[in-house]
């Protein structure tokens, strides 16, 4: 009897309550707009805060009732800005895409240099702070991974060797591994520039290259910087750092730079190129001596 | 004369000698996640207070009024939870249509208060201590009372403990917890008072 009672009663008392509750939702319904909604559907739902706002429906939220610029998602892309200027009416105006850049080439764990051996709690941050880290630079990757549990779209990825790389297509440029970064190493560049200084260290040459596992590093020597046309280079600390709004793509530094610490994937193609060109050039000039020394031999 | 003295005896003892968050240890998760800046901590105190009255209200009804005379009253954990979860909602959009800047203010922390045990605490306690309907309206005003001066009290102090200089690993929640403590133990002076 007992069991009835008890049962019948919190249903009842759900009863009531979820009617209550119905009827009050009716009552007291409060007009939301319903271009919130469709923004929020349309966002990617990955609630990093890369706009600003705390989640998609926030952001979404500050679109419609603030008039906030609709071009802050950075996973989104262009896709997802296109679908929001649809639904509000307002121009597009895209960012350029970009991507985040490791500032350092270390050879990866297999190949860098270590003062000791690293058995502390796996992470950067950790490991950072013991001793200024176990490598043999001061500045380098030190191999724990905090950028790639950062990262929310599965685009760090290590290689054979232990380095990190950076999927360019799956990098929605969030900014998550920046800030996961102890040592500021990664930077969002934009997509469409592809030179770049691919280190970090700030010491002297003498002490920076002997320190780089992949004998890479950036000694300070300047002469990109009187190479850069543009003068998009500057020297800051023994470090050369690229002004990406003035860079042109040219590529004259990473061929002159002694250490290769500037990179252009272009580099050996135009090497290539040059070389190909001064053959030619030579295979010339000997075609033309030839026949000069043919011409004389004629003569005598 | 003698019932005003009874109500004052009634406050000080639920407001500062068995305060709900220092001497019965309930609502501990807001009283650290809500006091770190002093305008949220009050809001979050105004929501408590609002919600504790009300749910004392009901729950001492539902319990003398449906539990007692059905002989049901091992259902009252479930039922009071039930009651005070479509109380925090209905009191949610009401606020929500009435006062929209409230709502706003509010924000996060009304629906929060559906699950802080506080407001569960104190509509047992009503029934364990026998009160009666107009005792448990106040034990609920009270024991909000009580919780919004301890959360503010702890809001202001931790305000001023971030411009303080605070060794780097005690900052944050570590420093926290000690002032915490430190307030526990403040408080304790009053279980002194003999009323």
């Amino acid at each position: 009897m007992i069991i009835v009672y008890s049962v019948a009663t919190l249903g009842i008392l759900g009863l009531i309550y979820g009617l209550g509750l119905a009827y009050a939702s009716r009552k007291f319904h409060v007009e939301v707009d319903p271009k919130i909604e469709k923004i929020t559907e349309i966002l990617p739902q990955a609630n990093c805060g890369a706009c600003g706002y705390p989640g998609c429906s926030a952001y979404a939220e500050a679109i419609v009732n603030n008039g906030v610029d609709i071009n802050k998602c950075a996973p989104g892309g262009s896709a997802v800005l296109g679908q929001i200027s649809k639904i509000m009416g307002v121009e597009a105006t895209a960012t350029e895409r970009k991507v985040a850049l490791i500032h350092c080439q270390s050879g990866g764990s297999n190949n860098t240099f270590f003062r000791y051996k690293y058995e502390g709690i796996p992470t950067c941050k950790a490991a950072v702070q013991l001793s200024n880290g176990p490598n043999l630079c001061n500045y380098g990757c030190v191999f724990q991974n905090d950028c790639l549990e950062a990262c929310n779209f599965d685009a760090i990825h290590l290689d054979e060797n232990g380095m990190r790389i950076i999927d360019k297509e799956k990098c929605t440029s969030c900014g998550a591994c920046v800030k996961a970064c102890p040592r500021d190493l990664i930077e969002l560049v934009p997509v469409k520039k592809r030179v770049h200084v691919l280190c970090s260290s700030q010491d002297k040459g003498a002490v920076a290259r002997p320190a780089c596992g992949n004998k890479t590093a950036c000694i300070g020597c300047g002469l990109c910087v009187k190479k850069c046309p543009v003068d998009a280079i500057t020297l800051n600390n023994n470090l050369a750092v690229i002004n990406y709004e003035k860079c042109i793509n040219c590529g004259q530094c990473a061929d002159v730079c002694p250490t290769a610490a500037i990179f252009d994937p272009l580099k050996e193609v135009r090497a290539k190129k040059k070389a190909e060109a001064k053959a030619k050039a030579e295979a010339a000039k000997k075609k033309v001596e030839a026949a000069k020394q043919k011409a004389a031999e004629d003569k005598e | 004369m003698e019932l005003i003295g009874r109500i004052f005896a009634l406050a000080i003892a639920t407001i500062f000698v068995h305060n709900f968050v220092l001497a019965r240890f309930l609502g501990l998760c807001p009283y650290i996640g809500v006091s770190k800046k002093l305008d949220s901590a009050l809001g979050m105190g105004m929501a408590v207070i609002f919600v504790m009255t009300l749910a004392s209200t009901f729950t001492w009804l539902i319990q003398t009024f449906v539990l007692v005379p059905l002989g049901l009253e091992f259902l009252q954990t479930i039922a009071f939870i039930l009651t005070i979860a479509s109380l925090v909602q209905l009191v949610e959009m009401v606020i929500q249509k009435t006062a929209p800047a409230l709502y706003k203010a509010l924000g996060v922390y009304l629906p929060l208060i559906t699950t802080n045990c506080a407001v569960l605490g104190v509509a047992i306690l009503n029934i364990n201590e026998e009160l009666n309907f107009i005792g448990a309206i106040l034990n609920g005003l009270f024991a909000g009372l009580g919780f919004t001066l301890v959360l503010v009290l702890m809001a202001g102090i931790r305000e001023r403990l971030d411009k303080a200089e605070v060794p780097a690993s005690m900052k944050g929640m570590p420093i926290a917890m000690i002032v915490a403590g430190s307030m526990a133990l403040a408080f304790l002076g009053f279980s002194g008072l003999n009323i």
